[in-house]
């Protein structure tokens, strides 16, 4: 393992909006490194930063929103011009060049939070996709047409002919969610970032739109970073998982690891009120405690510390953890496990 | 689509039925009959009229008989391309009006064509690029435009016109055109003098258009799909004008139904101060002197440009959004 290099490695990463009312750091300080052909997800409840995070790794950050520092190295392998393949800085780029623009979609492909309103109402499925392809190849139309139809089958649509001429409203949840996923992989990305693929879709179609992405993921060797709320779902889908909370990572491990041998208060906290068919009092599911503060008040020392059962006074509130391995793949961001203390 | 058309042009002669028998109600508006007046007032001034051609008018109109066979009557003489006579100008309608209609388009079509080649751009531009000195400077631009009347400005760009320039910009033809017969040059000295009431009747409905494409675009840089172009590797210009662009411009297209008669009958107080020949000054004389005939066919033919232009607009619509298209199948 420790010689495969990292397709892609968030270093410290920070993201702000500054706004006329005080500065949102959406994500402050987020590391996590992802291997080729892994899978990692994300976890932490809503506002955490999840989105911001893989908005800031695409360069598509809505203004006022800025990567303040932090690095996003990614392993591009096909830059043009260039056989090999290069380390590129993504906090660097600027976010309309060229670079990143031939990265975005072509090596870092995204399925949106929102499916619903991902295609445009006017132009065809067909015509969306193709541009994808397009844009990214020097093909004429009518060959890229023939890759999009294939790449529509893949997913199990049926008779993708004629919903190549079909408009995004006249497919259900799960075909458009399909859609979806084959515009982000008609370009055979070595990345794919699916932000809450199925939140908006049913239990059964969720279940069959997450057995399809394991199916493509394997076929293709395609890294993803998946982001959900569903713990349940993490579990079965990914290699490693990140919990976020209020912009910072406080724990990071393989999946194994995270949900049996849970170190951070938070990530505890969060897997018991995961419901089981086994919970004795079904009426009851533990929850935590508080709510999260508001991004403008966001509270100093590790950002847990009033809703924490294990806080130590005078520490936690005043010093911010730093994220430290505590065995060979696992980290975590508190001083009840180490007492390293995160230097910006 | 062809059948989403088809729809629409069936219901045509339903309405211009419904739109006759209105402008037929605002011919007989007024008390007693035109004929009466027209007499009466060719007393006050001295003249008189003969007998027999009075009779032979209230024939003609059937105003001895019941309204609806009045009606009948006249509706069945315009369905032959007689649009009747008028009595104030003592020629027939459709002489008068033939050429004011003609440049009374030219002017309506040449107003409608410089308000979007200008709005556009223009609410393009100030969408894209929210609160920069551009969008500031055409956001106080728009509200100057919507909040002067267009006469004043009427009267403002002729003023400058003849002080510094020396130009006299009333009219639409130069003296030596204006009873020539239609000629190549006749044509160019018609757009020499067009361009300026062009200008000046669009430039309130370019702040307004500029306006509301502006904020329709606004809306439409919000969504998801902005996200997704982008996620894609599109460049922004491109995606801005092949999505948002298209899509904020829809709404627009509806409106183009009412922009039409709106025009024209728009143009009435900047077409008497201005001098321009164009029908909008006519419908207003013709309304002052009872000359009912007239003013109804004018009205009339006001309803049917309306219809025009709504039928153009929904054809717009149902061509640029498969939604609306869809919908009738
Ligand atoms: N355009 C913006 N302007 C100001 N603040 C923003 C903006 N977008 C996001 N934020 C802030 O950034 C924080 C993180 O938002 P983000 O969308 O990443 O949350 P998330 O983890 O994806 O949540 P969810 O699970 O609900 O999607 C939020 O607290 C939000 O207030
Ligand atoms: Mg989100």
């Amino acid at each position: 393992m420790s010689e495969v290099k990292p397709l892609l490695s968030v270093e410290k990463l920070k993201t702000c909006f500054e706004l006329d009312e005080g500065t949102v750091k959406a994500v402050d300080g987020v590391s996590f490194k992802l291997y080729p052909s892994k899978i990692l997800g994300i976890v932490g409840e809503s506002g955490c930063g999840k989105s911001i995070t893989i908005k800031s790794i695409l360069r598509i950050l809505e203004k006022p929103g800025r990567i303040t520092s932090g690095k996003i190295m990614f392993h591009s392998t096909k830059s043009p011009g260039k056989a090999e393949s290069e380390l590129v800085d993504l906090a660097q780029l600027e976010p309309h060049c060229k670079q990143i623009r031939s990265i975005r979609g072509n090596e870092i492909a995204l399925i949106p939070q929102e499916p619903m309103a991902a295609f445009s109402p006017v132009h065809t499925i067909g015509n969306q996709i193709t541009e994808a392809v397009l844009l990214h190849s020097s093909i004429g139309s009518s060959e890229a047409q023939q890759i999009v139809i294939k790449c529509l089958r893949e997913v199990g649509i049926p008779n993708p002919e004629r919903c190549m001429e079909m408009y995004s409203w006249e497919l259900s949840g799960g075909l458009r969610q399909r859609a979806l996923i084959s515009m982000a992989l008609v370009c055979e990305p070595s990345l794919l970032i699916a932000d809450e693929p199925t939140t908006a879709i049913d239990v059964t179609t969720q279940a069959q739109i997450l057995n399809l992405l394991r199916i493509l993921q394997k076929d293709h060797n395609t890294a993803i970073i998946f982001i959900t709320h569903d713990l349940g779902v993490i579990s079965q889908l990914a290699d490693d998982v990140v919990v976020m909370y209020l912009g910072r990572v406080m724990e990071v491990g393989p999946v194994d690891d995270i949900f049996h041998n849970p170190q951070h208060p938070y990530t505890k906290a969060l897997l018991k009120s995961i419901p089981t068919i086994n919970t004795v009092n079904r009426s009851w599911l533990p929850t935590i405690e508080g709510s999260i503060p508001h991004a403008f008040h966001r509270p100093k020392g590790c950002p847990f510390h009033q809703r924490c059962q294990d806080v130590i006074p005078g520490l936690c509130d005043q010093k911010t953890p730093a994220l430290h391995p505590v065995t060979d793949h696992q980290s975590v961001s508190c001083f009840k496990i180490h007492d390293f203390v995160d230097q910006p | 689509m062809l059948q989403y058309i088809i729809k629409r042009l069936l219901i045509l002669p339903f309405l211009l039925f419904i739109f006759s028998i209105i402008a037929f109600i605002l011919i007989q508006a007024p008390p007693g009959d035109f004929l009466t007046s027209y007499i009466a007032e060719l007393a006050t001034s001295g003249s008189s009229i003969e007998r027999a051609q009075i009779d032979a008018l209230r024939a003609l109109y059937g105003l001895d008989q019941p309204l609806y066979i009045q009606y009948f009557k006249w509706i069945g003489r315009l369905l032959t391309g007689d649009l009747g006579f008028s009595l104030d100008w003592q020629k027939p309608i459709s002489e008068l009006i033939g050429e004011r209609l003609a440049l009374t388009l030219a002017l309506g079509v040449g107003t409608f064509i410089f308000t979007w080649l200008v709005a556009i751009p223009i609410g393009i531009l100030s969408a894209t690029r929210q609160y920069s000195f551009f969008d500031y400077f055409f956001t106080v631009f728009n509200y100057i435009g919507v909040a002067t009347p267009t006469f004043m400005t009427a009267l403002v760009l002729m003023w400058i016109a003849f002080k510094y320039y020396g130009l006299s910009v009333t009219g639409l033809f130069s003296p030596e055109y204006i009873d020539a017969v239609w000629s190549w040059d006749r044509t160019v000295d018609l757009l020499k003098h067009l361009w300026l009431p062009v200008v000046i009747l669009g430039l309130d409905g370019t702040a307004r258009l500029a306006r509301v494409m502006r904020a329709n675009l606004l809306d439409e840089l919000k969504k998801p799909y902005m996200e997704m172009a982008r996620a894609k590797g599109m460049s922004e210009w491109s995606l801005v004008m092949k999505y948002p662009v298209r899509l904020a411009l829809n709404p627009l297209v509806s409106t183009i139904g009412w922009y039409l008669p709106l025009i024209f009958s728009g143009s009435v107080i900047v077409a008497t101060v201005m001098n321009l020949p164009t029908i909008g000054p006519m419908l207003l004389r013709a309304l002052i002197s009872q000359d009912m005939f007239l003013a109804g066919t004018i009205i009339l033919i006001y309803m049917i440009l309306a219809i025009i232009g709504t039928l153009i607009s929904d054809i717009l619509l149902a061509w640029l959004d498969p939604r609306i298209r869809m919908e009738d199948n």
